[in-house]
């Protein structure tokens, strides 16, 4: 649309001058009058998005200066994306079940059954707390087979990356804006033996700050 | 009732204001704070977020119900599920305690009945609805302030509707 052409149903925002910069859709329709809810038919194609991940990966592997910068940078791209999901998926949920995760075990059960199906139309494969007494912060969400990285295939000399870093960032995303800071990194665990069930399965370690775990025994008391 | 609304960021920051009268019962929609109190509004509503985080973890409900008073100001808050907050504060033209009977079930003179506690939770979720639209630009970022025009005659719609 050419630049000249006159903004015809907003004239008087456009001759305010701190919009006249500000171009409307010539339907007048702006976000707000587009729907929050989608029906189910509504999916995405993998291959788009498989092409556009590639793309992603190759964008943060510029300019970075190792494997954990990387992963540190698909992270960031991730973030953001669960910050906005949060509220988009209480949003949809039905108005009984729309509370806030009040404890870790209903934010990471939302994560691995409400995030999960809305990302990758499944629910994640398992959700443990680390039986290592030392770390009562960590918990690990299991995926078998991460959607992200079914296209993406590592060389050698980088296997300790793993692509669904950018998963990660999603539900560090979820975790930070309900309120429970936590770090989430993503680990390869499949040995790349012969033969073996599940070759990409990632685990997701979530580790959370020491505050949220003080909260939460705090809470759990009273 | 005068009221005065007002969305605060997870950092405590404002992203959000407006305020506006009833509509409703021949009201005109035009805010009537007394002129000398009307800048005490921020503050009125800043103080209740301690209060806010105090309920926060008591219920996971989004709408928090009234939650703070000071003298004849009521606040109201609804909690999003990134720890945003809508407040709202509410005031009765004149205080609640000299009601006549036919006014008293009104929601512009009866700022704790349940009528009016109903009323303000559809213009939250209301609200919460163009919120949720608003952060799913994907050139909005966390704690940025609100300034589309848009949303904002939604809010004075929602505002219109329901109080």
């Amino acid at each position: 649309m050419a630049s000249s052409q006159p903004v015809a149903n907003q004239p008087a925002q456009a001759q305010r001058g701190t919009q006249a910069g500000l171009k409307y859709p010539s339907s007048g329709k702006t976000i707000y009058h587009r729907p929050l809810n989608r029906s189910r038919t509504q999916e995405l194609s993998q291959a788009s998005f498989a092409y556009l991940f590639g793309e992603m990966v190759s964008y943060a592997q510029k300019r970075v200066t190792g494997i954990q910068d990387l992963e540190k940078r698909l992270n960031v791209q991730g973030h953001p994306i669960g910050l906005k999901l949060l509220d988009l998926l209480l949003y949809r949920e039905p108005p009984r079940s729309q509370t806030r995760p009040l404890n870790i075990i209903a934010l990471l059960q939302f994560t691995t059954t409400v995030l999960w199906r809305h990302l990758f139309s499944r629910p994640a494969d398992a959700l443990e707390k680390s039986s290592n007494p030392e770390t009562p912060d960590e918990y690990m969400i299991s995926d078998n087979e991460p959607l992200v990285n079914q296209y993406i295939s590592v060389p050698k000399e980088m296997n300790q990356l793993n692509c669904a870093a950018f998963v990660a960032g999603i539900v560090e995303g979820v975790c930070d804006g309900a309120g429970f800071p936590a770090r989430v990194t993503a680990h390869s665990v499949g040995k790349g033996e012969e033969g073996e069930l599940w070759p990409g399965k990632t685990v997701f370690l979530v580790k959370f700050q020491p505050e949220v775990v003080e909260r939460e025994a705090y809470l759990g008391k009273s | 009732m005068s009221y005065y609304f007002a969305i605060i960021g997870t950092q405590d920051n404002p992203l959000f204001e407006y305020e506006f009268g009833s509509a409703k019962q021949g009201g005109d929609g035009v805010a009537r704070f007394p002129q000398e109190a009307r800048h005490m509004n921020q503050f009125i509503v800043h103080s209740s977020l301690d209060i806010v985080e105090e309920v926060q973890w008591a219920g996971g409900q989004m709408y928090l119900k009234c939650i703070d008073r000071f003298y004849n100001n009521y606040v109201s808050c609804f909690m999003t599920g990134g720890n945003v907050k809508f407040l709202l504060l509410h005031m009765p033209s004149q205080p609640a305690s000299t009601n006549t009977t036919r006014a008293s079930t009104s929601i512009a003179a009866n700022p704790t009945s349940p009528q009016t506690e109903e009323a303000i939770k559809q213009f939250f979720t209301e609200v919460y609805e163009s919120w949720v639209k608003t952060i799913m630009n994907p050139f909005y970022q966390a704690n940025m302030e609100v300034k589309s025009p848009v949303f904002r005659s939604r809010v004075a719609a929602a505002g219109k509707k329901y109080l």
